[in-house]
């Protein structure tokens, strides 16, 4: 099946952005990442475990009327750290932009181990998570050390 | 110099140098020879948890170089209570100390202070994390019996989950090529991601539940302590606690020259009767932490322990 016929599944959105190349079955992460649920206003679309060339299958979701700030992206960088990212305007790709996920990642989300010093949000130096593997993602604490809990990271956002 | 956080702030030829300054400065820990290295200088005593041997041992380790102490005191009546944040507090004794002794049950709070400090931080233990100026101590304890630290063959018991000492002593250990037996009951096994960072190194490590089968050719057994609120039931904890007592008679099979360490306070897991065999070295250990923190406190402070030590009685 063709990436084309596979993004046929939802409609084309007029403005906003569509975030491609998601893992399979990560979408419900990356919509918890990026803070999108039940309560946000905006038409949200969503689809998951379509084939695609390059990945095998894959999970993608079109946010409209919305457009990724950069702190999204460094937050994206943390569950799908190869997405494509696209600013629609006026049904047009407007803007492609790139997820980066550097050797540490400097306060966007905090340490998910329950005794590190900086659950004492009263603190002010920097939340710092040092990407010790990219795939599969490994994060440890630069303070305590701990590896990082993945699956609690959403609810861990600055 | 940057301060002391975890082992992997030195390598092994700083920490085969700091252990030749310790064994240099032996006299001056026994009070032998006044030697004040450290004249002028100050500490910063920052314990935000109960201590003994190691505050202790920084105090006594500053004062026999000659320099002072100044202690944070009891944390119920500082500014700790008053809500102040660790990142302050450091920012007041960093300006009043040249370097800085700490403990906190907060993991990561000695790297968070070394991040917010100038000076030079010794991690005294954070939380379950690390404690490398132990490590030091138990390194000096290890070198002095066998001669060398490389291929020996450790076995530590006990508590390894929750127990800071052993975490730090295993990295430094497999650095040199030990051979380490990890005893402990299931609930208390060292934490995963160590075991697998020590393997990940070339550690050749192996865990148990067996204690006494683990000491035959054993070079070290460093014991630690079973603490009893880690347990749901009282009656797991007695059957745990009882499989990682030792007892004199326990060691009539061991190799002569094996030597029996704790970090010491010891409730049950070592039996009185060991004090008097030819193996106990715990005392000598917590005495060996005077002199390893001396030396540790020159090196962090750029200060050269001279090559020959002589000098007046005091």
């Amino acid at each position: 099946m063709s990436n084309e016929h596979s993004m046929r599944r939802v409609t084309a959105i007029r403005n906003g952005t569509v975030i491609d190349h998601i893992p399979s079955g990560q979408a419900m992460r990356v919509l918890e990442m990026l803070g999108i649920g039940g309560s946000t206003a905006v038409p949200v679309s969503l689809v998951m475990n379509v084939p695609s060339k390059k990945m095998g299958s894959k999970d993608i979701i079109k946010v409209e009327d919305r457009e990724l700030t950069q702190s999204e992206l460094d937050r994206l960088a943390l569950v799908a750290p190869d997405a494509h990212v696209a600013i629609i305007r006026a049904y047009s790709v407007a803007e492609k932009l790139t997820i980066n996920l550097g050797d540490e990642v400097v306060n966007v989300v905090r340490c998910t181990f329950s005794n590190c010093i900086t659950t004492n949000l009263r603190e002010p130096q920097p939340h710092r998570l040092k990407v010790v593997q990219r795939d599969p993602l490994q994060l440890r604490c630069h303070y305590c050390g701990r590896p990082q809990n993945l699956s609690e990271l959403a609810s861990n956002v600055l | 110099m940057a301060g002391l956080i975890t082992m992997d702030d030195l390598t092994n030829e700083q920490i085969l140098s700091i252990l030749d300054d310790a064994e240099r400065l032996l006299p001056v820990a026994r009070g032998e020879i006044y030697l004040p290295l450290l004249q002028g200088r100050i500490l910063g005593n920052l314990f935000f948890e109960p201590s003994t041997r190691t505050r202790m041992s920084f105090e006594t380790a500053m004062k026999r170089l000659g320099g002072d102490v100044v202690n944070l005191g009891d944390v119920k009546t500082s500014s700790v209570v008053k809500g102040e944040t660790l990142f302050d507090t450091i920012q007041m004794v960093d300006g009043y100390t040249d370097i800085i002794a700490m403990r906190h049950p907060r993991q990561g709070a000695a790297q968070y202070a070394q991040d917010s400090a100038r000076v030079p931080i010794l991690n005294g233990g954070d939380g379950a994390g690390h404690h490398p100026t132990q490590t030091m101590l138990d390194l000096f304890t290890i070198k002095q019996a066998h001669g060398r630290l490389d291929g020996l063959k450790v076995v530590l018991a006990g508590d390894l989950r929750y127990g800071r000492t052993v975490h730090s002593l295993s990295h430094a250990l497999v650095r040199f090529g030990c051979e380490l037996i990890f005893a402990s009951p299931n609930l208390l096994r060292m934490p995963e991601e160590i075991v697998s960072d020590l393997r990940s190194h070339g550690a050749d490590v192996t865990e148990t539940e067996d204690l006494y089968g683990s000491m035959a050719d054993a070079d070290v057994i460093y014991m630690t302590r079973i603490q009893k609120e880690r347990f749901a039931d009282e009656d797991e904890y007695a059957r745990c606690a009882g499989a990682y007592k030792l007892h004199a008679r326990d060691l009539s099979e061991v190799k002569q020259d094996m030597i029996v360490m704790h970090p010491l306070p010891r409730v049950d897991e070592i039996d009185p009767s060991v004090d008097t065999t030819r193996h106990a070295r715990y005392f000598e250990q917590a005495f060996n932490g005077v002199v390893a923190r001396m030396a540790l406190l020159c090196s962090l402070l750029g200060v050269s322990v001279p090559a020959k030590i002589e000098g007046g009685a005091l």
